[in-house]
């Protein structure tokens, strides 16, 4: 069993990209689970085909405490097979979502929902990682694997190297190993080539590149991945093609987060700050 | 250097061998020869209200126990709620003995337990819904509690619940002040904060809410007695007899409507300055109310103490306090003909806190007893200050001291009775040495007053001389 932690800027397509990938792992035959580790819920919609309503805190909270929870109560199935949970957690401002995913998460082990048979378990992590419950799914023993969904922006690569600050941390205590860059495409300029320096600058790769295409949103409007709505659209091959780039890699490594300097100076390189120069 | 201060630095030295160089080298900044003159300069100068040494195991509390269990605890008509995981409510309940008139459970609450229980649904969830809930069931429950208490506990800190929007809200829905206390156990480096905070939190939402019908100009506060098996009642009745009237108890056997009506007080009399100077400071400041340190343990401080609160009054009150003491000398006389051969001689080694280390000094003196080394868990610079004159050249000072060195200073030090709290009590039984438990007077007392005295002076000659010692094989002492 691998398990696998998608990280990245909030709203940058985490869980969508996870979701398609996981769909196309399934659709060659692995057995996969998705844990969504978000207060939002909404890491496995698209498997599910609606908005897991019993989430492991909501319950939690409903009934009194976790140990009154049944594992086949928060554990659904969804397309092709694949199990979902969700660790939910409180409304914005507050309470503590990390303590929430850390409960969530020792919930699901205690009760067995990491089966020997499966291949893959991935979780979908709120966007930064702002305290250490939402560090829990890399610590020891849990996901030994990170990738890091990006775009070109500025501000997405910002928090991409942020991330690959907190992973040399755990990647010193706890085994942790950065997988590559996965860039969900935001159409910026030289894109492909500004993320392949940046994945090489942090150590890594840049697994794949997925281009943007109207027919992932449109997929999602049918609470659907692509790969379940349109299997047969040029965007299906491509989370096809990224499912096998990560059931097939071998490439993990200690990331070498840059300086802020050094980021920005990739940036002007590669002619974000020139283009805005020349716009003005 | 002179002899004594040497010899007493020799000791420390000794004892403080065996630690790290680092930290000896900061325990020791900690730990001097007294010099009640001055002239040792900073070498005698002990360091206080510092972060303990990890490692060294400290005997500190925290915050909580600060505003719970010292200032906030004793006032018996709130209910206090113990607000967070079950464990520092359940550990503290009780308090210290802090005596109260009063129908537990119908118009005193003292020695109730009260928590929200916090769960791991309310720590992810936040728990502000669950305190509003409780406190309408307080209110329900307690329909003649003057008012509500809110005592945080570090998660409620951790999570950032706004007990502050709770409070306000409850306080105009229920009708009573719901007082909302940050007194998280991780905030400061000892229960010193918390002290702090509750008499801030009392200053923000209860002090000057209320009026006095009659004033008169001998109205007194009573600050910083926590009635510990009855203290502030034997102090109460000396005041009382001095002709002055007590219209406030800080916070023995106290209500929330005499904390609010003080500021009415002519004069505010302080015993533990530790824990309560934060609120004399601030009425002195905003009402213009002077306030006087006393001591109220052993006849000559006592005596000294009675001649020095007069003298902030007119000589009607001075008279009265000269035929107090005319009064009750004979009897306090009586005392100490009949237990100072029994004590004479014996040396004295205390570690407390608050006020206690410098203040039982006379009354063990009364006694023939003599304190060789005393200190506190979390003092400040000016208790230190006020403690070097009270001791002779020598004595050994310790601050925030470990189980380690309390140990060995015991070995070196040989003394007839050592006056600490319950976490040092059994190690010292087990040790065969005489022992009290300083803190709440050991399931006796008063220990304040001209009725506290005889108590006193029987305890510490029922441990001192007590046969049973005798029987426990010491190790070479």
């Amino acid at each position: 069993m691998r398990q696998i932690a998608i990280y990245g800027k909030g709203g940058i397509g985490k869980s969508t990209t996870t979701q398609n990938t996981v769909a196309a792992l399934a659709e060659a035959g692995y057995k996969c689970m998705i844990v969504g580790c978000d207060p939002k819920a909404d890491a496995t919609r698209l498997i599910l085909h609606k908005k897991a309503q019993a989430t492991v805190m909501d319950l939690a909270r409903e009934r009194g405490s976790v140990e009154e929870l049944e594992i086949e109560e928060v554990l659904l199935e969804g397309f092709r097979g694949v199990k979902c949970a969700e660790s939910g957690g409180p409304e914005p401002g507050v309470g503590c979502a990390g303590r929430g995913v850390i409960t969530a998460i020792n919930f699901l082990e205690e009760n067995g929902a990491y089966e020997e048979d499966l291949d893959f378990v991935f979780y979908d992590v709120l966007g930064d990682v702002v305290c250490g419950g939402f560090a829990m799914p890399i610590r020891e023993g849990k996901a030994k694997e990170i990738y890091i969904v990006t775009s070109g922006e500025m501000m997405a690569m910002y928090a991409a190297n942020n991330i690959a600050r907190g992973i040399l941390k755990y990647a010193q205590s706890g085994g942790v190993r950065l997988g590559g860059l996965i860039c969900n495409s935001r159409k910026v300029d030289k894109e492909f080539e500004l993320i392949t320096e940046f994945a090489k600058r942090l150590g890594t790769q840049m697994i794949h590149f997925i281009p943007r295409d109207n027919q992932v949103q449109r997929a999602e409007l049918r609470r659907m991945t692509v790969l379940e709505y349109t299997p047969e659209h040029p965007m299906a091959d491509e989370y096809r093609a990224l499912a096998r780039k990560i059931a097939e890699n071998k490439n993990f490594v200690i990331p070498t987060p840059l300086s802020m300097d050094e980021l920005e100076a990739l940036l002007t390189e590669f002619g974000v700050l020139e283009g805005e120069e020349v716009g003005a | 250097m002179r002899a004594t201060i040497e010899r007493t630095q020799k000791i420390i030295d000794e004892v403080l061998e065996v630690y790290p160089e680092r930290t000896r080298k900061l325990r020791a900044k900690h730990i001097k020869p007294n010099d009640p003159t001055g002239e040792c300069g900073s070498a005698c100068q002990v360091r206080s209200n510092v972060k303990s040494r990890p490692g060294v195991m400290t005997i500190r509390g925290c915050a909580y126990a600060g505003s719970k269990g010292v200032v906030w605890g004793p006032v018996k008509d709130v209910v206090h709620l113990s607000h967070g995981p079950v464990g520092c409510g359940q550990y503290s309940w009780w308090s210290r003995r802090n005596y109260y008139n009063g129908i537990t459970g119908i118009d005193s609450f003292v020695t109730m337990h009260i928590t929200s229980d916090f769960q791991e649904k309310d720590i992810v969830f936040g728990g502000d819904r669950k305190l509003e809930q409780i406190c309408r069931e307080i209110k329900d429950l307690f329909p003649l509690a003057k008012g509500i208490t809110i005592q945080s506990e570090c998660p409620v800190g951790l999570i950032g619940d706004d007990i502050e929007a709770v409070a306000k809200k409850m306080t105009e829905e229920l009708g009573i002040p719901v007082v909302p206390v940050r007194c998280e156990g991780f905030r400061g480096v000892s229960q010193s904060l918390g002290h702090h905070i509750a008499n801030d939190s009392i200053r923000d939402h209860v002090l000057d809410r209320v009026d006095l019908e009659k004033s008169t100009p001998y109205d007194v506060a009573l600050i910083g007695d926590y009635n510990i098996g009855g203290d502030a009642w034997a102090t109460r009745k000396i005041l009382e007899e001095m002709g002055l009237r007590v219209i406030a108890h800080w916070t023995g056997d106290g209500t929330l409507r005499e904390l609010a009506l003080t500021p009415r007080a002519k004069l505010n009399l302080i015993h533990c300055y530790r824990s309560m100077n934060y609120i004399c400071r601030h009425m002195e400041e905003r009402y213009g109310i002077p306030w006087v340190e006393y001591n109220f343990f052993g006849p000559t401080k006592i005596y000294e103490s009675i001649r020095k609160i007069a003298s902030y009054f007119d000589d009607y009150i001075k008279e009265r306090a000269e035929a107090v003491i005319a009064k009750y000398k004979p009897w306090m006389d009586r005392v100490i003909e009949q237990y100072r051969p029994r004590l004479e001689g014996k040396i004295v080694m205390l570690y407390v806190g608050g006020l206690r280390p410098r203040h039982v000094i006379g009354a063990y003196e009364d006694l023939g007893m003599k304190v060789i080394a005393t200190g506190y868990e979390f003092g400040h610079k000016d208790d230190y200050q006020r403690t070097y004159p009270e001791l002779e050249e020598g004595t050994l000072l310790y601050d925030d001291a470990t189980p380690y060195e309390l140990e060995e200073f015991t070995k070196r030090l040989k003394p007839d009775l050592v006056g600490s709290g319950i976490k040092e009590k059994y190690a010292y039984h087990k040790m065969g040495v005489p022992f009290r438990q300083m803190h709440s007077w050991d399931y006796s007392g008063p220990y304040h007053g001209f009725d506290g005295f005889p108590v006193f002076a029987r305890d510490m000659d029922m441990t001192v001389n007590n046969p049973t010692w005798k029987l426990i094989r010491r190790k070479e002492r």
